[in-house]
């Protein structure tokens, strides 16, 4: 037996080394362009920025913030640091290696890492602190980025209602956490608006803002609890869902492609058409949060030294949230539906339309 | 003495006759030698080592132009694979980047700090394996441990160290009946342990987090996000060497409970009994030894011991409240720990310092290098791998297979040395 098995790997092994000789036959580099390369660091300016337990790699806010942070240490000509938490014992030492790196700024990101963000700002004054997503801390070196994500939800929730055939559309969270479910009460909030204006009664099944109960996969894992809710929910007759939390939308996707219905996406976070090409012919549209855009704003100020601890929040206003384009579903939609969307929005900036929500950010 | 030397006796002649493949395999990882806990451990960081250059970018590059320069793949090799470990010794032991040696001595502190919990849970769940208890339920009593610690402290705010006390045997308590309705279960219905206690995880998980966001239960007043309120500085674990130091008391508890496992089943009739029946459960109640209610004594004090876990996840680790992932997944890194340690008390000690210095060092590792932590939770399940599969270790390392007869001689002083 023994003796085959070495007789089949033979070839295997030969046809890997033989490719690993072909693979290393290339020339090597010449030695100035190396060492131009090390001298576009400009400044000795250095970003640091530390992801919750989801990772960099989330589709969403972690790797939202993680392109901010590479964007803005590009723009800027320095080089950053960045460490991935695994679970939330990992917050405080992370946040710790960070400074021994001598970083400048550290970005946390996500709520989960506010103390741990506090404490270590207390005991390092020196250096500035920005957190994503997370309104608690009151220091003058943390400065707190946040979203009043609920504006743009409206607008999703609008053209939801707007789309829906059925009569029916659906959401569903990760957890039920303010950050999450802010973007259900606005998801809520705009289908109602569209049934006063067009007297209409589209139906929304997962969450209720009065209660403030509705359907939660429990975590922001794509795993079988995840495609559960996304059924469970796609049961009730749903022909529009917006699954708010990191990659459990993939579980939605699964669950509409195995369904066979005609059922719409809406994307969190990220416009999703272009962060996961695999969802662009069910992707109705996505409700935008400007992560990135203000975690390279926050960056730069940091560098320009123009640091403050006033709080960045996005919203329609300053374009930290919107919703994306409707791309492929642009021919499906009420023809009208984009210039209302325009004038709700005008409505929200100045005013006139109220989206009310106690999961809301104070500024 | 004599009562523990003979103890393996009557096992050997049971032995082939026992019908559960289960129970043999246990055995089997349990009587590995230290010698291959050590290669494994080798054979984990040579593993690891590999894939760090792999992943490099800097040895992806290098290696393209091998046979123009073969000189720069092996610095970039060096580069990677050698700042890599030189920053997990740093985060893990000493830092010579520091100006003094006090700052210096620091990431050694934090892995003393990082191996608290692990060796608390290790002990706690090599206890039920020396019964023959599969308690993979570390997750679930870890959390009722910190929640119950934790409520008790903010809830009876009493003075330093009172207040520190009731807390810590509130702690234990809600281990202890966490991890007893598991023996019961299991003494009075036959329920497998290892179903319930993984079943209870998803349970108290859940139940935890649905009290973190239920106002009036453990949610913080005045707060809409689901962590609950920081315990009171008087029902905080102080440091053991200032504030400098992250090392906490907690770790002077784990000392103590390591003598306690160590007296418990080497010293005291109960360990006895336990051992007896992790032995062979019918041939312990054939001598007289009530096998059900050691299964019950045997899950109250597994669950006590990690419920230490959560004490010091709540009142020592966490700043400020926690929310309902505290737990840090040290539930099953614990079982990990039981393992490699064998399930003895110095061995598990050991195996939880060796696991802290990892987790600290793979922070270093990861903020100076850009090395993803995943390689050090990859070179750990390696180890554990290995360790699971003590023939493969053997293969690898051309290790005699040793005869029956010979190792099991060998086992039987070295069993009652360890202990």
């Amino acid at each position: 037996m023994r003796i085959t098995a070495r007789r089949a790997a033979l070839p295997v092994l030969a046809a890997i080394a033989s490719t690993a000789l072909l693979a290393g036959c290339s020339q090597a580099p010449s030695t100035s362009s190396t060492s131009s390369a090390t001298q576009t660091t400009a400044s000795n300016f250095l970003p640091c920025m530390i992801s919750d337990s989801g990772g960099f790699n989330d589709h969403s806010f972690n790797e939202l913030g993680y392109n901010g942070l590479v964007q803005a240490a590009k723009d800027l000509g320095v080089s950053q640091k960045s460490a991935q938490s695994k679970t939330d014992a990992d917050y405080a030492n992370n946040i710790n290696a960070m400074l021994n790196q001598n970083c400048n700024l550290i970005i946390t990101v996500g709520f989960l890492l506010a103390d741990a963000t506090k404490a270590a700002a207390q005991k390092n004054p020196k250096t500035d602190f920005a957190i994503i997503d997370d309104n608690s801390i009151d220091l003058p070196n943390v400065r707190p980025i946040v979203f009043d994500t609920a504006e743009a939800a409206f607008l999703g929730g609008y053209a939801a209602a707007s789309y829906s055939k059925t009569g029916v559309v659906g959401t569903y969270g990760g957890m039920q956490i303010p950050t999450v479910t802010i973007y259900m009460d606005g998801f809520y909030d705009g289908v109602q608006y569209y049934n006063q204006q067009k007297g209409k009664n589209v139906q929304v099944v997962g969450w209720n803002e009065k209660t403030q109960k509705g359907s939660f996969t429990g975590g922001f894992d794509n795993n079988t609890a995840a495609l559960t809710t996304a059924q469970g929910v796609l049961n009730q007759n749903v022909d529009v869902v917006m699954p708010v939390g990191g990659p459990i939308y993939q579980a939605a996707a699964s669950a509409i492609k195995s369904s066979g219905k005609a059922v719409a996406l809406i994307g969190v976070d990220a416009d999703v058409y272009y962060t996961d090409s695999s969802v662009q012919n069910i992707l109705l549209t996505s409700v935008e949060k400007g992560i990135q855009q203000a975690t390279e704003a926050v960056i730069k100020d940091s560098a320009a030294g123009k640091f403050s601890k006033t709080p960045y929040v996005g919203t329609l206003k300053n374009d930290g949230v919107g919703i994306a384009p409707f791309h492929n579903f642009a021919g499906k939609v009420d023809p009208n539906l984009q210039s209302e969307l325009d004038t709700i929005k005008a409505g929200i900036i100045a005013g006139s339309i109220t989206v009310a929500t106690p999961s809301a950010p104070k500024s | 003495m004599t009562a523990t030397a003979a103890a393996p006796g009557p096992a050997q002649v049971e032995m082939p006759k026992d019908p559960s493949r289960g129970r043999q395999i246990i055995r089997d990882i349990l009587g590995g030698s230290v010698v291959i806990s050590i290669l494994a451990v080798v054979v984990g960081l040579v593993v690891g080592a590999i894939l760090i250059a792999v992943t490099d970018p800097g040895v992806q590059a290098a290696s393209g132009y091998f046979f123009d320069r073969p000189g720069a793949t092996f610095a970039a090799l060096g580069d990677s694979v050698g700042g890599a470990y030189s920053s997990l010794f740093q985060g893990a032991i000493y830092d010579f980047g520091r100006p003094d040696f006090l700052s210096g001595i620091a990431p050694l502190m934090n892995t003393l700090d990082l191996a608290t919990p692990l060796i608390l849970g290790g002990l706690g769940l090599a206890l039920g394996f020396r019964i023959g208890l599969f308690n993979i339920g570390g997750q679930g009593q870890t959390l009722v441990g910190g929640a119950v610690a934790g409520w008790v402290a903010w809830s009876f705010p009493l003075p330093f160290p009172w207040g520190l006390i009731l807390s810590i045997v509130a702690g234990i308590v809600g281990g202890a009946v966490a991890g007893g309705v598991v023996g019961l279960l299991k003494a009075r219905t036959g329920a497998s342990e290892v179903i319930v206690t993984i079943m209870l995880n998803y349970i108290v998980f859940y139940f935890i987090s649905l009290l973190l966001r239920t106002p009036g239960a453990l949610q913080a007043a005045g707060t809409i996000n689901p962590k609950s309120p920081s315990p009171p500085d008087s029902a905080r674990v102080p440091d053991l060497f200032g504030a400098q130091f992250s090392v906490t008391w907690m770790f002077v508890i784990a000392i103590a409970a390591t003598v306690f496992f160590w007296w418990l089943m080497s010293r005291s009739s109960l360990g006895f009994k336990f051992r007896a029946v992790g032995e062979n459960p019918a041939a312990a109640r054939t001598a007289g030894i009530g096998v059900d209610s050691m299964y019950i004594w045997g899950m109250v004090l597994s669950g006590a011991l990690v419920g230490l876990v959560g004490v010091n996840q709540v009142l020592a680790f966490t700043v400020g409240g926690f929310g309902s992932g505290f737990d840090a997944g040290i539930g099953f890194n614990a079982i990990t720990v039981a393992l490699l340690g064998r399930s003895r008390p110095l061995g598990v000690f050991l195996a939880g310092l060796l696991f802290g210095a990892l987790n600290s060092g793979g922070y270093v590792m990861q903020a100076a290098n850009d090395i993803p932590i995943d390689i050090v939770l990859v070179v750990q399940s390696i180890v554990v791998l290995f360790i699971a599969a003590p023939p493969l270790v053997r293969v690898l390392f051309g290790l005699p297979r040793p005869g029956t007869a010979p190792r099991r001689r060998a086992k039987a002083p070295k069993a009652v040395e360890a202990e």
